[in-house]
Parts: structure tokens; C-alpha cells; sequence
């Protein structure tokens, strides 16, 4: 084939993708420059004061194993990547783990101790920290294999149109992204930054509570905390967001 | 009343903060305060505020002096006040004897769309403001 | 758990140079016009005071109000002739006081 046919036949390839696989965009670049400001000097990020909890954190023996997390893991910095490819599927339990999850399985598994509450300023810190470990790491979950069913299940989630809105999430951040909604750009919705610093929430916040907030939006049920769907779609947004670089912990408006 | 209305009102008192909004005649009442009685002059300090704001729950603001400033004169304090906050003060800054370059900057609170106002007040008593408005969006995903 | 603010201090600085001091601090800096779910006023809780200086003399100082944000963040600058220690102090309206030091030497 010649190199006029490859440029054709990549041309017919990309114009059949779906707009956000043509071009990703982090909501980072959708942010006004005073929320990326912030995300840019981690002196000004107020994330970092839940990564510095976390750092104290990772080495607090705890439980009745009397263990921290460094007495397994090592320096944080080992974790390097692993938050790049959360979520995964876990075979052994049949349905997809979240870092927050994942986290709460060593404090309950390996460490003896009781799980942290959702969005506690210590399972924040703890993730926080470890994404910081992937920063710069394109998302790069596992889809293949028994993780693809998920990955097509949190899919179909997406697409759904629910609420009394009637709108799926794929309308607002697939069809409509980069237009405008009030004041604001609409993002792709990627979950790369995550745990992320909200100015909305004056606080810090995971990936699920952000979720929430949006099935909220729309007048459907959210998705409950321990709900087998919330991993697929976490997953199937990861997916999506293949290639992106890892910003926890990130600066949202 | 009809109901229409009358949700609409309602509406509109839900997103309004607890007690009355500052009025600009609060904040020159506050500034008159600092000069003395006198308004103070515009020029020698610098407001930087965005004038469009994503979200009014952070916004940064840096207050410095501008290239006016004669070399000897002194900064001793800035006043920072919002005429559409529910209270105008906003935060007063003192500046020490071993303090450096003259500027400031932190993140502030706007409640909507209103003007911000920075006075300077220097060592030989003059007072000098800048001032910005600003317009506040509302986020379209409020939770 | 205390959390430490983040704080942005050089440890040595050139003798009357201008250095920057940074400080973001974790508090929620409840503004006292909100209510709770239930309708009630959720109470005033903000860092009022904030005091720099070294060896006692000042270096800055600043009184917020409820429009200062969450995480309050401050960003000034100091000059020193000679070497001392830098304190930082806060107090808000649970009368929780807090501080940091660091000794800076000037070279």
C-alpha cells in the first residue's frame, strides 16, 4: 500500500471513532488558568495537604497485624504505575476494585484493621499519595480478558439515558463536550486526576463522590458506594481515558 | 401572588447566603474610615483579581504596589473589601519592619458578581486604592 | 488528626534580600452563613489572625474574615539582615492556636 493509501485508511479510521478517541482532553485543559495554576505548583495545590496526611499515613503501623503500609510496600515511590492501572478486575472476587477499595483490602485483608470510611480525609490522603506516584503515567487499565465484560457493562452505563433529565453521560461528555453549560466548558469527563481538589466541595474528593454529584445532576439514583456497577463504570471511564496522563491529585473547579 | 412567581421567588432567596448583602455604600463608609474621612486617591497600589471567575468559592487575589510608588514611601497596611459579599471586609493585611517586596497574595471568597476594592495606607498616613470587578458564573454542576 | 500546612520557607537567604514565604493551611474556614441540612446555622469557624515574624520583630500580619476560602493560602515576602528564627502563628474561632517555625540563617 502506498503512503497515500495509509494516510486515507487512517483518515476513514479516525472519522469513524467517536469524537472523544480522536482527540482526549483532560479537564485539566478545559479549566480556567487560575484552577490550573493551582494544579501546576503543588505549593498552591491544596491537595498536597491531604498527600502530606497520607505520607504519615503509609507509615503508621496499624491493626492487630501491627503493620504499615511501607512494612509490605516499601517507600511509597514503589508504588509507581499501580494507580495508572486501577481500576482493575479482580478474578478471585469477580467484579472490579477501585483503589479505594483495593486500599481498604490491605487495612482489612492483610493489616487487621478496620476499613477507612468513603471519602475520610485518611482514604483520600492515602490515595492521593499513591496516584501522585503515577503522575505523568498514561492511564493504561487492563480491558482485555474477564475485564472486558465489565469494561462493555460500565459502557452501556454510560450510554444509558436515566433521571428525570432523561440524559446519559455520554450526551453531555461525549456529544456536547467542549461546549458550554452556564459558565462553564463541559469536559470529557475523564477520571484522571482523581482524587481531585474541587473548589465546588472546598474539599477533596474521590472519583465516586464525583460520580454522585453527577447522577444527582440528572435526577437518576447514584450508584451506591459498594455497587459492583460503580467498579465497571469506573473501569469503562479509564478505558476511555486510555493514554491520558495520570494528574492526581488534581484541581477542579 | 401567582404560584409561578412565587416559586421563582423562592428560588432566588434559596441561593442568596444567610443576612443581607454589603452595599458599596458599606464599603466607602469602611474606606473613609481608614483615610480619615477623605476618599482616597486612585493609583500607587494593584489589584489582581480575574475578572471572569469559574467558581467564586477560590479566587486568587494579589495586591502589590505600582511603578508610582515614590522609593521612600512605606506600605504599612492593605484593606481588601467586597461591596457584594455578605460582609464587605474581606482581609487586612499589616506589613512589618522586616517585611520585603510589597505584595500579598491569597484566595478569596465572592459570593456573585460585584467590585473588589484594595486600599494601601502608607507610613506618612496617604491612602491609595485600586478597584475590579468582577463577574462571578455559576458553575453548571452545583452539588 | 493535626495536618501541617503546607509551607514554603528558604533556609538560608542573602542578607537584605527579599525572599518569598508561602503558606497553605487546612482549615475549612466555615463562614457562618450556611446552613446545615436540617435548616440550622452551621457556626462561625474561621482563622482570624495570622502573624510572621523573627526573633519578635515583625515581618507581616493579617486579619481574616469569612471571605478568606478554605485551605487559606498566603503568599508574602520578608527581607532580613541577619540570621533568626521565622515564627508563623494562627488562632481561629475554637481559639485553636497554631505555629510553625523554621530557623533561617542569612549568608
Amino acid at each position: 500500500m502506498s503512503t497515500s493509501a495509509w494516510c486515507r485508511a487512517l483518515v476513514l479510521l479516525l472519522a469513524a471513532l467517536p469524537a472523544a478517541a480522536q482527540e482526549r482532553r483532560s479537564g485539566y485543559d478545559d479549566a480556567g488558568p487560575q484552577v490550573r495554576a493551582m494544579q501546576d505548583d503543588d505549593m498552591a495545590n491544596p491537595a498536597f495537604l491531604w498527600v502530606q496526611q497520607g505520607e504519615v499515613l503509609w507509615e503508621r503501623r496499624v491493626g492487630e497485624a501491627g503493620k504499615s503500609c511501607a512494612d509490605c510496600h516499601g517507600a511509597v515511590s514503589e508504588m509507581r504505575g499501580v494507580a495508572a492501572r486501577f481500576p482493575e478486575f479482580d478474578a478471585a472476587r469477580g467484579r472490579v476494585v477501585t483503589l479505594e477499595q483495593r486500599v481498604n483490602v490491605c487495612r482489612t485483608d492483610f493489616q487487621g484493621a478496620p476499613a477507612l470510611a468513603p471519602e475520610s480525609d485518611a482514604l483520600l490522603g492515602i490515595t492521593a499519595l499513591v496516584g501522585l506516584q503515577s503522575r505523568g503515567m498514561p492511564v493504561a487499565v487492563e480491558v482485555s480478558g474477564a475485564a472486558a465484560e465489565a469494561v462493555a457493562r460500565g459502557e452501556a452505563f454510560f450510554r444509558l439515558r436515566q433521571g428525570q433529565l432523561n440524559l446519559s453521560c455520554a450526551q453531555c461528555h461525549d456529544q456536547l463536550a467542549g461546549q458550554s453549560l452556564a459558565g462553564s466548558r463541559i469536559p470529557q469527563g475523564h477520571p484522571n486526576g482523581y482524587p481531585i481538589y474541587r473548589l465546588e466541595w472546598q474539599g477533596m474528593g474521590s472519583l465516586h463522590r464525583r460520580l454522585r454529584a453527577c447522577l444527582v445532576g440528572v435526577r437518576a439514583e447514584p450508584l451506591g458506594r459498594d455497587d459492583a456497577l460503580l467498579g465497571d463504570l469506573e473501569l469503562y471511564l479509564a478505558a476511555r481515558a486510555a493514554g491520558l496522563k495520570v494528574e492526581t491529585p488534581g484541581v477542579r473547579p | 401572588m401567582r404560584r409561578r412567581s412565587f416559586v421563582v421567588m423562592a428560588g432566588a432567596a434559596a441561593m442568596l447566603p444567610l443576612g443581607a448583602r454589603a452595599k458599596p455604600e458599606e464599603v466607602e463608609a469602611l474606606v473613609r474610615a481608614i483615610t480619615g474621612g477623605v476618599p482616597a486617591r486612585p493609583g500607587r497600589v494593584k489589584l489582581d483579581v480575574p475578572e471572569l471567575v469559574e467558581n467564586g468559592n477560590t479566587v486568587g487575589l494579589t495586591v502589590s504596589l505600582g511603578e508610582d510608588v515614590p522609593k521612600d514611601a512605606v506600605l504599612t497596611d492593605i484593606h481588601v473589601f467586597a461591596d457584594g459579599n455578605p460582609r464587605p471586609g474581606v482581609v487586612h493585611f499589616r506589613f512589618g519592619k522586616l517585611a520585603g517586596v510589597p505584595k500579598v497574595a491569597t484566595r478569596v471568597r465572592l459570593a456573585t458578581s460585584q467590585t473588589v476594592t484594595a486600599v494601601a495606607v502608607f507610613a506618612d498616613g496617604s491612602c491609595w486604592t485600586d478597584q475590579v470587578g468582577v463577574l462571578v458564573t455559576w458553575s453548571a454542576c452545583l452539588d | 488528626m493535626a495536618v501541617k500546612p503546607l509551607l514554603s520557607v528558604p533556609r538560608e537567604v542573602k542578607a537584605g534580600v527579599p525572599f518569598e514565604v508561602r503558606i497553605l493551611i487546612q482549615h475549612p474556614m466555615e463562614t457562618g452563613f450556611r446552613r446545615d441540612a436540617v435548616g440550622g446555622v452551621i457556626a462561625r469557624d474561621i482563622i482570624h489572625t495570622f502573624e510572621c515574624s523573627v526573633d519578635g520583630e515583625e515581618v507581616f500580619a493579617a486579619r481574616l474574615e469569612p471571605a478568606i476560602a478554605a485551605k487559606p493560602y498566603l503568599a508574602f515576602s520578608a527581607r532580613l539582615e541577619r540570621s533568626g528564627t521565622m515564627l508563623l502563628r494562627w488562632v481561629d474561632d475554637h481559639g485553636v492556636e497554631a505555629q510553625e517555625r523554621v530557623d533561617i540563617r542569612v549568608v
